[in-house]
């Protein structure tokens, strides 16, 4: 007996194993983030050595032996700080992209929808935010809430909500003439619910491109503000810092104290990307089948 | 037997900077239950605008219902407040579009898109809210019923989108529906197939039918009466034997005569000279009409007096209604 192929279940399991297997680049996206992920929630496990720890004799050691990637100047192993930092980065990154997006996305549908005197107000505030460069904020920010990790994930994700918010309303502008949306009117569905079911995850592709693009410049804007010292203080490591502080001095005489945290960076940014390419693809039904 | 619906000195205006645009004027009508009304009339005429003033779909502002009555069942639907406006759409009257291609949203199942309009008004549990989706787009006749409410909408043809929106505006089996240009984008095979099953759940769920087209011959293939609007205002009403056979008014005889016919081409079946007639000129603005008859700078028949006087909507033969100065 053969099975009618058109009356095929799937099941979330398959779905998934399917989208994985059409979008392979997504996939390595995904175990890259998945890595650095692990390596942040278990860092106490999976660093090698103390990365507090200074030692006087192995200052500036090179990559290989005990100290993977080499040791700063102070002698700590630079591939314990970057597992350790791994935390800071992530947790920023993360937590200012969602931070920002979600409010973001909450002020565009509301700017988009209520419209008149709100939203030019709204678009007024947004301008000249805007007007301000992302660094710029965020030193602003820090510096009147005091340094320390949930603040500097404030201050970075506060200026994150202009971009979003204007590339939510222009959509929602669009999408708000869209004739399923007049037809869903014409049903009875009340405003609210069409803003949930209809507006607001047809603009969720964009939505997500923005917020992996944006991952990367969390990261290094986190850098900026902790090399001034306003950001996750000392002696905690985080990518940006172990950068920013190596950059100008070492980059000639040890190399591996800008090239690792470097590469940390384009890591996450990279894999982010990946990632958020493939699930935008993934979650629009017209490129599924 | 009284009309499911009655529409009365219905009235529609909007705001512009370049002045008042009265889009309908004092329109009435009435429809019994499983009964067709076409409202037919050229682009611009305001058979939209009605249409979305019955569901009080109108913008406002700039738009504004300026008076008028819209009953549905006894219920006068201006007079309600936009929550209880809510459950009377979809419920008790529903409306099909034009753009089947775009009337559903692309990221939602076709399925769930019409078991969330059940949802909505029946307070159906999701189950029931399903099976009684997979039952509408049987009754639309799309095939497969059960694998076609898990498609998405771009996996469906045009015709086939129409059927759906069909299945929900008719989900839970609304007094009156209206229906805009229902078949305007859809290829001509198409077109008939879609009439014939609007007919034919009609007269299954004896719901009244507003059917807004410019296409006469889908007015006579569908409606048992035809109300003709003009720059906004009716200037016939008749049944569509006497419309068809005895237009009074000259802008449906204009209109009638600007049907192509088979044959007519090649000079069988009509004399040799008859030619393909158009109506010369173009619907006045709205915002500028003239002071007469709004038809009269196209009509060949007009005098002074309709330049001069708007003519009024009266009687003129059994059942048959115009307002022309001439008929």
């Amino acid at each position: 007996m053969t099975t009618n192929v058109n009356t095929m279940k799937f099941s979330f399991m398959d779905n998934v194993l399917y989208q994985a297997k059409r979008y392979p680049l997504g996939v390595a996206g995904a175990i890259i983030m998945t890595v650095f992920v692990f390596a942040a929630l278990f860092a106490t496990t999976v660093a090698p050595l103390d990365p507090f720890s200074t030692n006087a004799k192995a200052s500036l050691a090179k990559p290989g032996g005990v100290f993977l990637m080499g040791a700063d100047m102070m002698g700590r192993d630079v591939f314990s700080r970057l597992i350790h930092g791994a935390r800071v980065s992530l947790a920023v990154a993360l937590g200012a992209t969602c931070i920002g997006s979600g409010f973001g996305a909450v002020i565009g549908l509301a700017c988009g929808y209520i419209g008149g005197w709100f939203d030019l107000l709204v678009q007024r505030v947004t301008e000249v935010m805007q007007a301000l460069p992302l660094l710029v904020m965020a030193l602003v920010i820090t510096a009147s809430l005091g340094p320390s990790l949930p603040n500097t994930i404030i201050a970075i994700a506060i200026p994150l909500i202009p971009t979003v918010s204007r590339v939510v309303r222009s959509n929602v502008l669009s999408l708000r003439e869209m004739p399923y949306v007049e037809a869903a009117k014409a049903i009875g569905m009340s405003e609210w619910r069409i803003a949930a079911i209809h507006v607001l995850p047809n603009t969720l592709a964009p939505l997500i491109v923005l917020a992996t693009a944006q991952l990367g410049s969390t990261i290094l804007t986190e850098a900026s503000l902790s090399f001034l010292g306003l950001g996750v203080p000392e002696p905690y490591p985080s990518w940006g810092r172990m950068l920013s502080e190596s950059a100008a001095e070492y980059v000639r005489t040890a190399p591996w104290l800008v090239i690792f945290p470097g590469l940390a960076i384009s890591l996450v940014v990279f894999g982010s990307n990946l990632l958020g390419d493939a699930l935008r693809d993934a979650l629009d039904p017209r490129q599924r089948d | 037997m009284a009309p499911v619906l009655e529409v009365s000195g219905l009235s529609t205006v909007f705001h512009t900077r370049r002045g008042l645009v009265r889009a309908v004027q004092d329109v009435s009508f009435s429809v019994n239950a499983g009964e067709t009304l076409a409202i037919v009339g050229e682009s611009g005429c305001g058979k939209t605008i009605t249409a979305l003033s019955l569901m009080r779909l109108i913008p406002q502002p700039p738009g504004e219902i300026a008076s008028g009555s819209v009953k549905v069942d006894g219920v006068d639907l201006l007079q309600l407040d936009e929550a209880s406006m809510r459950k009377m759409r979809g419920s008790k009257i529903a409306m099909i579009f034009q753009e089947p291609m775009t009337a559903l949203n692309p990221l939602i199942t076709v399925g769930k898109q019409i078991a969330e309009m059940v949802t909505l008004h029946d307070g159906a549990s999701r189950q029931v809210a399903r099976d009684r989706a997979i039952e509408m787009l049987h009754l639309v006749r799309i095939p497969e019923p059960a694998r076609r409410a898990r498609e998405y909408p771009h996996q469906m043809s045009g015709g086939m989108r129409q059927r759906a929106m069909i299945a929900m505006a008719l989900a839970c089996k609304p007094k009156v529906l209206v229906a805009d240009e229902p078949t305007t984008a859809l290829d001509v095979t198409i077109q008939a197939q879609i009439l014939d099953l609007i007919g034919d759940l009609q007269r299954e769920f004896g719901t009244a039918v507003v059917l807004i087209t410019h296409d006469l011959g889908v007015v006579a293939e569908t409606a048992q009466r035809v109300v003709v609007m003009y720059a906004g205002r009716k200037v016939e009403e008749a049944s569509v034997e006497d419309l068809f056979a005895n237009p009074l008014h000259p802008y449906p005889r204009g209109l009638l005569a600007s049907i192509p016919r088979v044959g007519s081409a090649r000079g069988l079946d009509v004399s040799p000279d008859e030619r393909l007639q158009e109506i010369s000129g173009m619907v006045p603005a709205l915002n500028n009409l003239p002071q007469g008859c709004a038809f009269a700078p196209r009509c060949s028949q007009a005098d002074a007096k309709c330049h001069a006087q708007v003519p009024p909507f009266e009687l003129k033969q059994h059942d048959h209604f115009a307002a022309c100065w001439q008929a």
